[in-house]
């Protein structure tokens, strides 16, 4: 697998191009006011468990901003190289299209991750003054890290179908508005489309995570949709060349 | 060659050979019908007019899509079934020197070696080769994208040659130049040629006749002709032309010549200078009437100015070949 390459060109283009540390920046300082905020609820109230309670709050918080983030990160990384006719040189290198659609979704997760990573500093912080158990932590940050790689790999797909960037986030977000709420309203739908939708939510997939609890059901749903759609970012590339389009 | 990255030339003697090579853009034609092949060592020009499908056959060349139809094989690998292998033997230039612009040229250069699986030992000492050879040390630690033109074409033309292809495909390489960057690009592919096989395509005409050994013509997605330039220069003149610049009695003149036989035209291309008028007589191919129309000089006493004998341009021949083409 000569993925390496397009993994570290995509990692220096974020950083150099400065996206990275923009996207960081916000999701940094908008999660940390959160987890602020929540955290002096929580005291002032007195009674609820922090234990329990904080954190799905501040996780439900962070999913929020990651539907945010996460198109700002995906929407360069085809719809740019088809803007400026680099995917030609691209591909006729010697690489295969699996390979450069995982070097590219490769660079996107380790920037996803250091910025989720750089959000641990909240409950080191929190541990110096109270009891913090990692286990339902690490739960719920193996869940924000397979929710985000769904995200990601949605919005790699999207990005492929366009060479405009602001088009690929704008769909991106709309694709995960949609699987967020597509259950949102069980009378819209017969019991029977309602139970199906109910089990595409993503929403209803990180619920678990987010109060601590790791249901392989879930793990599964998130690894599949993140598979299904670098499938499906495989078959646009294919279809383009096939169609013979940049 | 050192060891590591030494490149094993394909032994056939045709590194290309493409055979009814056919693509279509859903409805639209790209090509249709292509057939020609090439031998190693060759620079070979593809001439047309804009959108005749020189680059869709470069792009199914360098496996950037495969045809609709037909066979293309590059150094004895086809590309449809061994597309990695053909991309490893080629360096590609494509028309609009598409180049990261947030990348400094080294870093452009060291991804493009990576890209092309190159040895890591000796990637370093490549690049400086190749940045020397394309004369662009001295922009080497610039972002690309604040480059001007003829850099940019540069870089272009490094990063096809880091791998040391086999086969260099280069399109349309000197467009958008100033005249100056175009003599040297054109010496620079020259250069290049030897063990290397060289296509690039071009709307320009004296380009191909400066730099091609071989012009293939496509026109409207069909070759329509296949020689070196001098023969298709050769071949399509169907008379021969001489112009003369006599000083004397037009009428008299123009009647005397006219008498002379073989003679199919006489044209005249009015006053060159005071008392002296140009004509342009045609004769058959074979038939050089040189002789006789300075004995007839001679034995008249005119003043002869001028006398020449006209070469039929590769840009009389395109346009003659265009427009029969388009006739039938």
């Amino acid at each position: 697998m000569n993925f390496y390459p397009i993994f570290k060109k995509e990692l220096r283009s974020y950083f150099t191009s400065l996206i990275a540390y923009i996207v960081l920046t916000v999701f940094l300082a908008l999660s940390g006011y959160l987890f602020y905020t929540n955290l002096a609820l929580f005291i002032t109230w007195g009674g609820a468990s922090i234990q329990e309670g904080l954190w799905q709050y501040v996780f439900h918080d962070m999913r929020l901003f990651l539907l945010i983030t996460i198109p700002l990160l995906t929407m360069r990384l085809f719809a740019e190289e088809k803007k400026l006719g680099t995917i030609e040189l691209l591909l006729t290198y010697p690489f295969r299209d699996l390979e450069i659609l995982l070097g590219k979704f490769l660079a996107c997760l380790v920037v996803f991750s250091l910025m989720i990573g750089l959000t641990l500093l909240y409950p080191i912080l929190l541990a110096v003054v109270y009891q913090v158990e990692v286990g339902p932590l690490a739960a719920s940050y193996l869940g924000l890290f397979l929710l985000g790689s769904a995200f990601i790999s949605c919005g790699i797909m999207v990005s492929s179908l366009t060479e405009n960037q602001i088009v690929a986030a704008l769909v991106t977000l709309g694709f995960i508005l949609l699987f967020w709420f597509i259950d949102w309203n069980e009378a819209a739908a017969s019991p029977t489309v309602a139970n199906v939708l109910h089990h595409f939510s993503f929403f209803e997939h990180f619920y678990n995570f987010a109060r601590g609890v790791i249901d392989t059901k879930d793990v599964i749903y998130f690894i599949l949709f993140t598979f299904f759609f670098l499938f499906l970012t495989l078959r646009s590339l294919e279809s383009r060349r096939w169609r013979g389009l940049r | 060659m050192t060891a590591g990255n030494t490149v094993v030339f394909y032994e056939g003697r045709l590194v290309i050979e493409v055979e009814d090579l056919t693509k279509y853009y859903g409805e639209i034609r790209g090509i249709e019908g292509v057939s020609f092949s090439i031998e190693r060592g060759e620079i070979t020009g593809f001439l047309g007019p804009n959108g005749s499908g020189k680059t869709t056959t470069m792009r199914i060349l360098t496996c950037f899509f495969p045809p609709t139809r037909g066979k293309a094989k590059v150094a004895g690998y086809n590309v449809i079934e061994h597309p990695l292998e053909v991309r490893r033997k080629i360096g590609y230039m494509p028309e609009t020197v598409p180049l990261y612009p947030d990348m400094k040229v080294t870093t452009y250069l060291n991804f493009v070696a990576d890209a092309k699986g190159m040895d890591k030992g000796q990637k370093k000492k490549k690049i400086s080769e190749i940045m020397e050879q394309c004369g662009i040390v001295e922009v080497s630690h610039r972002l690309v994208g604040n480059l001007s033109k003829g850099y940019r074409q540069r870089v272009g033309l490094a990063q096809a040659l880091i791998n040391n292809p086999e086969v260099l495909i280069l399109d349309e390489p000197t467009i958008g130049l100033d005249p100056k960057q175009v003599v040297e690009i054109r010496n620079f592919i020259k250069n290049l040629a030897g063990e290397r096989t060289i296509i690039l395509s071009t709307h320009i005409l004296p380009e191909v006749s400066m730099t091609c050994e071989r012009v293939i013509i496509i026109h409207e997605g069909r070759i329509i002709a296949v020689d070196t330039p001098e023969n298709l220069t050769g071949k399509l003149e169907k008379s021969s032309k001489i112009v003369i610049q006599i000083e004397g009695i037009q009428q008299e003149i123009k009647d005397k010549l006219r008498a002379i036989p073989g003679v199919i035209n006489l044209a005249e291309k009015g006053e060159a200078s005071p008392g002296v008028f140009s004509y342009e007589v045609e004769s058959k191919k074979e038939k050089d009437l040189s002789g006789e129309i300075s004995y007839l000089v001679y034995s008249n006493n005119w003043k002869l100015v001028e006398m020449r004998a006209v070469k039929m341009s590769l840009e009389d021949i395109f346009i003659e070949l265009v427009t029969k083409e388009e006739e039938m």
